[in-house]
């Protein structure tokens, strides 16, 4: 396919035929993984922008509680800083906490506190510490929330799961790499007579170790681009399964732009990771031949 | 061009298959190598095609001491050797004309260079009509033509061959004699390991008789 004419017939191997199809596993895992990473990146980044532009502040419930919650949301609004401060009505928290409780959730007499959303100015920073301590002198039980445990715990989760899926793709290479030394170690032992006429004849190891190089090259790309392109489509259909996904907190996942052009780097990686083992692992076994 | 003084030459721990050998040949000479079965022949053309390195002994190839020769400096002097193979040692998936090819190949030739050299030399062993043709198809003597025309298409400095008319007609033996001779005038130096004293004689050329592992005599004779 690719290369130039080889003197050893290397694509006759029994290994060239198994080769492809255990690269293109590699493969097809490898660029799910680096799908998955960029995914949750994407989606790490939508949840962020889901909750950082605003706060919630929370009233307990009790005799009063809707005339305190009234008073912080009037504190809060009156804050530099703050676009808007709103006490959630009964019916909304109980539509918040449909997913929890059910639709029966309205019947329940739970004692649910009162909920102030607040929205942030984008364009002014605030401190959350002093506007906690000042709604803290007009309503003391009052809890502001800014969802940093909850947001410090996501990023935990998805820096973990990254983690994993770079690890997925880590582990791909160096399994890729292996099988293209058993491979290439495999076939120095098949045609070590040829070789040993070649070197007599005048060859020197980076002739040889060229002609290994594009047959590893060849192996690489039958099994990478096909897994590839059917990598491609399975995460694109999960994008699209995703996107129908209209679930609570569940933001929209897509790769974005960098995730798709870092996609095909997968492949390009295992030809090329291919091609270096392979000539490496050449001129590492012939160094000991005279 | 070629200089022995007391080389040995052992395979792995095994005994010496080859003791004091002392010889020269100069550059632009033609020899015959002759002795017995297991006498160490085989061995001899070894070491000088580079196969091997002596166990002991001074081995000077093109002026160059061997044991100060680096690994990666070996290919280059190996292309200035032809080596004709008892068993050939043709690739077996390459045609002949891509077999003789490969010398120029892998020096670097111009492919349609090549292949009008290698047409050329191929036509004058007889095998014009093989171009072609894979080793398995042809007979052993054709085999031999097509290592016998690899072995000279690079016009080396130093043409080794072992037995290389063995499997050849009286008729083509002469022929290919004549081809060495050939390129002996034009300044190779030959060296033919021979059991066909009826060739040795006829052709007059000094002989180096092998005995045992060991040069018989000190000074070359003329058979």
């Amino acid at each position: 396919m690719f290369g130039p004419r080889t003197d050893l017939a290397l694509s006759r191997d029994p290994a060239g035929r198994t080769v492809p199809w255990i690269i293109a596993a590699m493969v097809f895992i490898g660029t799910l993984s680096l799908a998955a990473a960029f995914g949750l990146n994407e989606a790490s980044a939508a949840w962020r922008h889901l909750v950082t532009g605003n706060l919630t502040v929370q009233v307990p419930d009790g005799p009063d509680a809707d005339a305190r919650a009234d008073e912080a949301a009037r504190v809060l609004a009156a804050t530099p800083g703050i676009a808007s401060a709103r006490r959630l009505e009964r019916a909304e928290v109980l539509h918040l906490l449909e997913p929890w409780l059910g639709r029966d959730a309205a019947a329940t007499q739970l004692p649910l506190p009162r909920l102030v959303d607040v929205r942030l100015d984008p364009a002014l920073a605030i401190d959350t510490r002093a506007l906690a301590l000042r709604l803290a002198e007009s309503v003391p039980e009052a809890r502001l929330d800014d969802h940093g445990p909850w947001l410090e715990r996501l990023s935990r989760l998805t820096r973990g799961l990254q983690m994993i899926a770079a690890g997925g793709v880590g582990i791909v290479a160096c399994a890729t790499m292996l099988i293209v030394v058993f491979t290439i170690r495999a076939g120095l032992l098949v045609h070590r007579e040829v070789i040993s006429v070649l070197h007599l004849i005048g060859a020197q190891d980076a002739y040889i170790a060229r002609q290994f190089q594009w047959h590893a090259v060849n192996m690489a790309f039958k099994g990478a681009l096909p897994a590839f392109l059917l990598a491609a489509l399975v995460a694109f259909a999960l994008g699209l399964a995703a996107d129908r996904l209209s679930a609570p907190l569940i933001p929209k996942v897509a790769l974005g732009t960098a995730g798709w052009l870092a996609l095909p780097l997968v492949p390009l990686t295992a030809i090329l990771l291919a091609a270096v083992t392979a000539r490496l692992t050449v001129l590492l076994n012939l160094k000991r031949t005279l | 061009m070629v200089r022995f003084q007391n080389v040995g030459m052992r395979y792995g721990f095994g005994p010496e298959v080859l003791r004091d050998i002392s010889f020269e040949l100069e550059p632009g000479s033609f020899h015959f190598l002759t002795g017995p079965s297991g006498a160490g022949k085989s061995s001899l053309l070894r070491l000088l095609y580079l196969a091997h390195r002596p166990s002991r002994g001074i081995v000077s190839m093109f002026g160059r001491d061997m044991a100060q020769a680096k690994r990666h400096e070996l290919p280059e002097m190996r292309r200035r050797i032809g080596v004709v193979f008892q068993d050939f040692r043709l690739l077996a998936h390459l045609s002949a004309l891509d077999n003789v090819a490969l010398p120029l190949r892998i020096a670097g030739y111009p492919r349609e260079k090549a292949r009008a050299h290698v047409v050329e030399l191929l036509n004058w062993v007889g095998l014009g009509d093989q171009l072609d043709a894979l080793p398995a198809t042809l007979s052993g003597g054709e085999q031999q033509r097509v290592a016998i025309a690899r072995a000279v298409i690079a016009r080396p400095r130093l043409l080794l061959a072992d037995e290389p008319t063995g499997n050849v007609d009286d008729e083509m033996a002469l022929r290919l004699m004549h081809l060495f001779i050939e390129l002996n005038r034009l300044g190779t130096t030959v060296l033919i390991a021979s059991h066909d004293q009826l060739l040795i004689r006829r052709l007059g050329k000094p002989v180096l008789r092998l005995v045992d592992g060991t040069i018989l005599s000190g000074p070359l004779e003329t058979a």
